[in-house]
């Protein structure tokens, strides 16, 4: 990279802009950035130049929309380094839901003029339309995670992200399974590591925003939750949630979806 | 003291922190806590995590640098002298086999001993055993058997106490102690004889463990491998584990950086990958990776398998897999040795 | 006391690009005591530290009598070796080690020496190489089978020249995929092994490279009469600490940091082969 500092753009599809939100609560480092990188769109936090050419991208949303395809595609050409940000960018977040039912029939009941509403027929996340050349999942994104692979990037390298499950840094957190002591129906044994075990920290049980770990034993875990109380609805539920475009997830929901008894 | 339904070790200002009468349930997948009828302060066992955070820490600088000109600053903690009250003697062997690893001769680890020197240990008897514990079996437990400061029995009518150390006794000494009477000392035998007897798993014995090296093709690793999640938990709570993984973190005006480790597993992608090749790609070769280096690699480097029968590993598994079965069938008659 | 993962600045003299992916490091200690003080034995490893991105185990490809500087010879395999590719001379790393157990050198002193490398495995045996070649005198014949994927891919060919024309010294060169100009063999390293007069009883083998490869050398070796404590061979896994702490690097029983890189056949016959391990 020459002297002058790199670019950056925040570009929003379709999504809730918590991830944005996220990474304006950052605090002091935040503060730091402008010296570090020229900001020049994150219309959440001001800067509107958004077809303009960068070194990195960060993307926040799912694709749903003819608009959101055309305009990825542009992002993508005009950025070096394109991270998908957040379970929406990165798998297609909770919207993918409707990728399950008729959306149609749901718009109709819904809209007072659905034909003026122009989707597509699934909502996916951005790797299924350009190469991606980072995915931070979660929901928000862990905007210290986001912070350290922008550093990496800034300093040339490839940004590393530990392939592990949530468990390990609950435990390291000093966190007691919620699972075994409390009995929480808890994700965390098979979503990926990067939250900082936020929500075992505060009782509750891994919604799995982050989506799947590397190895997935689902049916382990479905019958722990049945064994649990929950019902065999309840445990599709689990895996058909935030990140139930993810294809260990979606594998999952459609195995418990097609037959709850045979596990 | 109880803290996020579990027995864990938090700073305490005073006595009324502890809970009399409080026990644990333990079950393989299964913890919970108990209002028992009695006023004992120990009548419970132990929580997810024995004395290992407190002397190898789950995540921790070891050294920082700055980039112009490259030079590297050591970062030893800074640790506070911490006592630790109600140690049971299955962490205080694991504790033993900690120090072997990582104060061994050859490689003393100064992050590791800078909190180890730190520690004041009060050890308990264990009155009761959870049904998830075996560590008669192994020959570390209920009752203390050295590596503590300071020993405590809990009998009805009060605490029987005993140094363990030079440290203990300079603060047994300047207590105001009555002499235990037979009866008493008989009472504390007593309980830990019993404690012993409700015990109802063991593992089998070092000699029969080495075995597992001959079964590494034997069918039930599937088994296991077919209900394991990967996720690591037996390997956080098990107070002998040692796995670390090191990671540099670098500031964001990329001045200066630092050198982290934190806990690792076995169970981890990264445990085995080098140079885009993962060593052990699937859970079957994890799962067989822990358990056979628990308990028999273990013994070819230190001497002793690496379980203390705390039983941590099969209350605090998310889907209960029980290492003493598991390991059991791995062994059991009529299947063959290659 | 001194802080084991605590890393020394060494400065690099030299760097010199064997091949597209690979190039060498010559480097020295900051500090000339610690220069003078750093004493190793062929097959042993450094962790080499590059600021803020990581600390990766490399073994040591010069002769231990050179005592100016040491040499690695790394290739591109991941973010800290493709960092530390575009170092130049002046710039500084951090260095512990040496590290592990080398090739052995007593066990090897007097008899034949068969040295048995593949891919592009052949920095761990560089340094024994260059130690036996410079003390001809306290060795048997040397062989050495280099086994490279394309032949293209082979790096030190001078040096192996050079080699070769030694006094009983054999260099045989193999390459999977040959270009017109390669004057090696085509085909597999592991069957050139199959065509020598080895002397069993006063021979040793050492081997480096994929462990596919060590393991159809290794099969070659014994059916050949070869005992098992006369084959020896430089292990690769995820190492993190260097001495035996950090766990990454275990097989069996064994550690490769500390107990290796090198071991003896007969050490590792259980697990060689053994998926996972």
């Amino acid at each position: 990279m020459n002297r002058q500092k790199p670019k950056l753009a925040v570009h929003k599809f379709s999504s809730c802009d918590g991830c944005q939100l996220a990474l304006l609560n950052l605090g002091e480092p935040l503060l730091q950035l402008p010296d570090l990188v020229d900001i020049v769109h994150f219309a959440e936090a001001g800067p509107c130049e958004s077809d303009a050419e960068v070194d990195i991208s960060l993307v926040e949303g799912s694709i749903s929309t003819p608009e959101d395809v055309r305009r990825i595609r542009q992002v993508r050409e005009n950025s070096r380094f394109l991270v998908a940000l957040g379970v929406c960018a990165t798998y297609g977040g909770l919207q993918a839901l409707a990728n399950f039912n008729d959306r149609d029939a749901w718009m109709s009941a819904i809209y007072p003029q659905p034909q003026r509403i122009d989707i597509l027929p699934t909502s996916k996340g951005v790797s299924d339309y350009v190469k991606v050349d980072l995915q931070l999942q979660g929901c928000p994104v862990n905007s210290a995670q986001v912070l350290n692979a922008l550093r990496d990037l800034l300093s040339g390298m490839k940004p590393s992200v530990a392939i592990q499950s949530v468990c390990l840094e609950c435990k390291r957190n000093g966190v007691a399974c919620v699972l075994v002591s409390k009995g929480e129906p808890c994700m965390g044994p098979v979503t990926l590591a990067g939250c900082g075990a936020l929500c075992p920290a505060n009782g509750r049980g891994c919604y799995g925003c982050y989506g799947p770990s590397e190895l997935v034993n689902d049916a382990s875990l479905a019958h722990r939750f049945e064994a649990l109380g929950l019902d065999p609805q309840a445990v599709t539920r689990r895996f058909r949630f935030i990140a139930n475009n993810a294809a260990a997830f979606k594998a999952a929901g459609d195995r418990l979806e097609g037959d709850p008894h045979e596990r | 003291m109880a803290r996020d339904g579990a027995i864990q070790f938090a700073e305490m200002t005073s006595v009324e922190q502890l809970s009399p009468g409080l026990t644990n349930e333990q079950q393989p997948g299964r913890y919970r806590l108990r209002q028992g009828d009695g006023d004992r302060l120990f009548d419970w066992n132990h929580g997810p995590q024995g004395v290992k955070p407190h002397c190898f820490s789950p995540r921790e600088v070891l050294w920082s640098e700055q980039g112009e000109p490259l030079r590297f600053q050591p970062r030893l903690p800074a640790q506070a002298p911490i006592a630790l009250v109600g140690v049971r003697a299955c962490d205080l062997a694991a504790l033993s086999i900690q120090d072997k690893h990582f104060l061994h001769a050859d490689a003393p680890d100064p992050h590791y001993r800078q909190r180890r020197e730190q520690l004041l240990l009060i050890g308990v008897d264990c009155a009761h055993s959870a049904e998830t514990c075996f560590c008669v079996s192994t020959g570390d437990g209920p009752a203390l058997d050295g590596g503590y400061d300071i020993g405590i029995s809990e009998l009805d009518e009060g605490f029987l106490l005993w140094p363990g150390s030079d440290k203990g006794q300079t603060i047994t000494d300047r207590l105001a102690l009555q002499p235990a009477d037979d009866r008493q000392l008989e009472s504390m035998l007593r309980i830990s004889t019993q404690a012993a007897e409700e015990q109802q798993r063991s593992l089998p014995q070092p000699a029969e463990l080495r075995r597992l090296y001959r079964r590494l093709e034997h069918s039930h690793w599937q088994d296991v491998a077919d209900r394991c999640l990967a996720c690591g938990n037996c390997t956080a709570v098990c107070p002998t584990c040692f796995c670390y993984d090191t990671g540099h973190e670098m500031s964001l005006d990329g001045e200066n950086a630092q050198m982290v480790r934190q806990w690792d597993s076995c169970f981890s992608a990264g445990h085995s990958y080098m140079a885009g090749l993962l060593v052990r790609a699937n859970v079957l070769q994890r799962y067989r990776q822990w358990l056979t280096h628990k308990l028999a690699g273990w013994q070819e480097q230190q001497g002793r398998t690496g379980c203390t029968g705390c039983g941590r590993c099969i209350s605090w598994c998310p889907v209960g897999i029980d290492l003493t079965q598991e390991a059991a069938a791995i062994l059991r008659e009529g299947s063959v040795d290659v | 006391m001194s802080d084991l993962y605590l890393p020394r600045t060494a400065v690099i003299d030299q760097r010199t690009q064997e091949s597209p992916t690979i190039f060498t490091l010559r480097m020295q200690f900051e500090d000339d005591h610690a220069q003078q003080a750093f004493d190793f034995s062929p097959g042993q490893f450094n962790m080499v530290t590059l600021f803020g991105v990581g600390e990766i185990a490399i073994s040591i490809v010069n002769d231990p009598q050179d005592s100016h500087f040491f040499d690695h010879t790394i290739r591109v395999v991941g973010r800290v070796s493709e960092g530390m590719s575009g170092l130049r001379p002046g710039d500084r790393v951090g260095i512990r080690g040496p590290f592990g157990r080398g090739w052995p050198l007593d066990e090897a002193r007097g008899k034949d020496v068969l040295l048995v490398t593949g891919g592009l495995g052949c920095a761990p045996l560089v340094s024994v190489i260059r130690y036996l070649m410079n003390r001809r005198d306290q060795f048997g014949h040397i062989t050495i089978l280099q086994g490279v994927k394309h032949s293209s891919d082979l790096i030190w060919r001078e040096q192996y020249d050079i080699w070769s024309r030694e006094h009983e010294v054999k260099v045989l060169l193999a390459a999977d995929v040959v270009t017109r100009e390669w004057r090696g063999q085509q085909g597999m390293v592991t069957e050139l092994i199959g065509e020598l007069n080895l002397r069993i009883g006063r021979a040793i083998a050492l081997l480096c490279g994929p462990e596919l490869m060590m393991m159809a050398a290794i099969a070659n070796l014994r059916s050949m009469g070869l005992a098992d404590n006369q084959i020896w061979f430089s292990m690769e896994r995820n190492m993190q600490c260097g001495v035996g702490q950090c766990g990454h690097c275990q097989i069996g029983p064994k550690y490769v940091c500390r107990d290796g890189p090198v071991f003896c056949y007969s050490e590792l016959a259980d697990f060689m082969g053994t998926k996972g391990f």
